[in-house]
């Protein structure tokens, strides 16, 4: 233990604790802003670039970093001395010396760590006059680049390589023009981006921020040619209170539909119909999988891994293209919504599938890219024409002066709002594949089961193991969320090294609770923790909780469907994968 | 799916390369320079290989080449002039030697001629101060040089 005094206070603290971390524990605020960390994530990012939060240290002759100094014993720091003062100040208007001013219109506003900074410290005007960084913007479907606004805190390319492995973004160039790109400066969609949006959550200012679709939508509200219908994705109703100040894992499930009622939508469904319709075919493909491995059938790809998260399909699609069909073939829960509302219900009500538009309600800046693949597409026309971020039905929602907290609840409409418990927990890492057992037990044993909670399978371990036994048979699932876990888990498999027979993945810690689309967590895990556990209460009140009970899926394939994994269902709820890696040829 | 062509020699060259540091990561630095000695300079496609062969994005491996600017991008001549500008050479008058040069091959700084043969470029003291102003062309180093002698240097070369 080494034994400190912050601001004439005594702190002891574990030896190689860092200044900053000492401060905290001793209730002392130092302001950052490259320093960046998800607790318990695994996440931590602290280049000690900024020098904002930096401190005195009595006989020490310059200011030392807090985020990248350890404490030792007998120290005696100042956070707020003069000096102190001063320099942060100083740091805080070189910084804003080559930043874009535009804060009224920018995307970040509020939300802003650098806003914030200079707020709190006073600044009324930038005394440094120089040269601006420019360069071009770089918008792929869900993401927009305007690195003009970059401050090279670099916490996207920590979280891109280090969290996801993805390795999309890194640092080139040098001195001013030190910038965050890609390989070659390309274009975001030419590099190996999963658009999982990781980079945008933790973006502490506007150089990355997400394509805004409100006024396509709203648009659409408007023309009255239209029928205009909604799904919400399950992790959205845990999250989007805290854009209008109640706690984080508020549930506001009846709000949500009643608020979006008030926005114009003409029908208020739920992506969480189409999750249990997910699990039908997703479950029925595993059954069918295990079952052919256990008469012996040497062809049969296992484990099967989960396709719901459109991040990690496109992850696999890049790394992984030897792999292909590993995953299940089944469509993500928002693809599997618009199949079926543009087919079954738009026959059910007459509308023709060009006058009906489908708005997705995400939390997810994947899923905007995702209803942008051609092959999710009749003839031109998209399964799913619009995504909207959690935070982006906030903005529209606060367009209208409408506040959820003062919404009374409301019920979805039927039957595409009908929805189980399995359902809902598709928002959180473990939920897929918890509600594919609940379904895939019963059915495979006949029996029901006696619990539903599989808590074996919970938890926010990056990547966790467990077997359930199938009355007899063991089945070993695997789950993994954030994408660089995901990789180290499928490599295991390519190995050889292990045998799962199903594996759920996420691209966002957390899963969708943590999704890029959600509201900024600015870093607080608890908040995640909180909307995790909001899923299960969620899950837990509803009356029905298994997939394969669920009254309008069951009508819907006695109407409409046939069975499960059928000829219907292949045609209209599963797809195929492409191989997008980068390889060498041999030129002649 | 990006297509990337090289030819077939090269491709296995660099792997040797890579394999030659036992395709390690932390040897990318080693790899990118050798790779530039044997071909002058780093093109996209290369890199790319290289990436695949120590396994690590290729964002790094641009990260790495753009950083360094010894690394560079764009093909040099068959006989690349380096002048030095370093503080005993440019009051002796490299700057004006220089000049000479961009006027008779009409390139600029990091410019290469149409032909391919000549690419011009400027650094910081070769540690021959003495024999100030300093150039080199490939391994080659002329000291004393003046104006006047460009004409003879170059012809040297044709």
């Amino acid at each position: 233990m080494v034994k400190l005094t912050i601001d004439n206070k005594p702190v002891e603290v574990a030896e190689g604790t860092t200044i900053l971390k000492a401060a905290r524990q001793a209730g002392i605020h130092i302001p950052t802003l490259c320093y960046f960390e998800l607790a318990g994530m695994n996440f931590e990012n602290k280049p000690g670039g900024c020098r904002v939060c930096v401190v005195e240290v009595a006989g020490r002759r310059n200011l030392a970093p807090a985020c990248a100094t350890d404490c030792m014993e007998g120290m005696v720091v100042f956070t707020h001395s003069q000096r102190v003062i001063n320099a942060r100040r100083t740091v805080v208007e070189l910084i804003l010396s080559d930043h874009p001013t535009d804060c009224l219109t920018c995307a970040k506003s509020g939300q802003c760590e650098l806003q914030k900074l200079a707020q709190n410290l006073g600044i009324r005007e930038i005394p440094f006059k120089g040269e601006q960084s420019t360069y071009r913007m770089d918008m792929s479907p869900s993401i927009i680049r305007d690195v003009d606004k970059c401050i090279m805190c670099r916490r996207c390319e920590n979280i891109c390589n280090n969290i996801q492995s993805v390795g999309a973004l890194s640092a080139v160039n040098r001195g001013f023009q030190a910038v965050v790109a890609t390989a070659f400066e390309q274009d975001m969609v030419d590099s190996p981006c999963t658009m999982c949006g990781q980079c945008v959550q933790v973006c502490p200012v506007g150089a990355l921020s997400e394509v805004d679709d409100t006024r396509n939508v709203m648009a659409a509200i408007n023309n009255p040619k239209k029928t205009v219908i909604v799904q919400t994705a399950p992790a959205v109703r845990v999250a989007i209170g805290e854009e209008f100040g109640l706690e984080p894992g508020t549930i506001v499930t009846g709000q949500l539909a009643a608020v979006l009622r008030r926005l114009g939508f003409d029908y208020v469904f739920d992506t969480d119909f189409a999750a249990d319709l997910t699990i039908m075919e997703e479950g029925t493909e595993l059954l069918g999988r295990i079952s052919k491995f256990m008469q012996g059938d040497k062809s049969v790809r296992l484990p099967i891994l989960t396709s719901c998260c459109p991040g990690w399909v496109n992850f696999f699609e890049h790394n992984f293209p030897d792999m292909l069909d590993v995953p299940s073939t089944a469509k993500s829960p928002q693809q599997m919504f618009g199949a079926i509302a543009k087919s079954y219900w738009a026959e059910k009500m007459g509308i023709n599938r060009e006058d009906l538009i489908v708005v997705s309600i995400m939390p997810c800046l994947a899923k905007k890219f995702e209803c942008k693949r051609e092959e999710f597409s009749v003839n031109g026309n998209p399964d799913v024409d619009y995504v909207l971020s959690t935070r982006e039905l906030a903005r529209l929602i606060k367009q209208f002066n409408l506040d959820i907290k003062d919404m009374s609840c409301e019920d979805y409409d039927d039957p595409l709002g009908e929805s189980t418990g399995a359902a809902v927990i598709f928002g959180a890492t473990g939920g897929v594949i918890e509600a594919a057992t609940r379904t895939a037990y019963e059915v495979f044993t006949g029996k029901t089961l006696e619990k539903v909670d599989f808590t074996e399978l919970r938890g926010l371990e990056g990547i966790r193991e467990a077997w359930v036994d199938f009355n007899g048979t063991p089945i070993h699932i695997g789950i993994a969320h954030g994408l660089k876990n995901a990789r180290t888990l499928l490599e295991r498999i390519r190995e050889g090294k292990e045998q799962f027979h199903a594996i759920e993945v996420m691209a966002c810690p957390g899963g969708c609770i943590g999704g890029a689309g959600q509201p900024y967590h600015h870093g607080n895990s608890s908040i995640l923790k909180k909307r995790y556990d909001a899923i299960y209460r969620e899950d837990a009140n509803k009356a029905i909780r298994k997939s394969h009970e669920n009254p309008s899926i069951q009508k819907l394939y006695a109407e409409f469907l046939g069975e499960p994994c059928g000829h219907k269902s292949h045609e209209l709820l599963h797809t195929h994968y492409f191989d997008k890696s980068d390889y060498v040829e041999i030129a002649e | 799916m990006a297509v990337i062509k090289l030819s077939e020699s090269k491709v296995n060259f660099i792997k040797d390369v890579c394999k030659s540091f036992g395709n390690k990561p932390g040897e990318v630095i080693n790899v990118l320079h050798k790779v530039q000695g044997e071909y002058g300079y780093l093109s996209a496609e290369v890199q790319e290989v290289i990436a695949n062969e120590l396994n690590i994005p290729i964002s790094r491996v641009y990260g790495i080449v753009s950083f360094y600017s010894f690394f560079t991008m764009t093909p040099k001549g068959r006989y690349p002039i380096s002048i030095c500008l370093g503080t005993a050479c440019y009051v002796r008058g490299a700057e004006k030697v220089l000049d000479e040069f961009k006027r008779l091959l009409n390139i600029q700084v990091g410019g290469t001629t149409d032909d391919g043969k000549f690419s011009l470029n400027c650094l910081r003291c070769v540690g021959a101060c003495g024999l100030a102003p300093v150039l080199t062309i490939g391994d080659k180093v002329y000291g004393r040089m003046t104006p006047d002698k460009v004409k003879e240097v170059i012809a040297e070369y044709n």
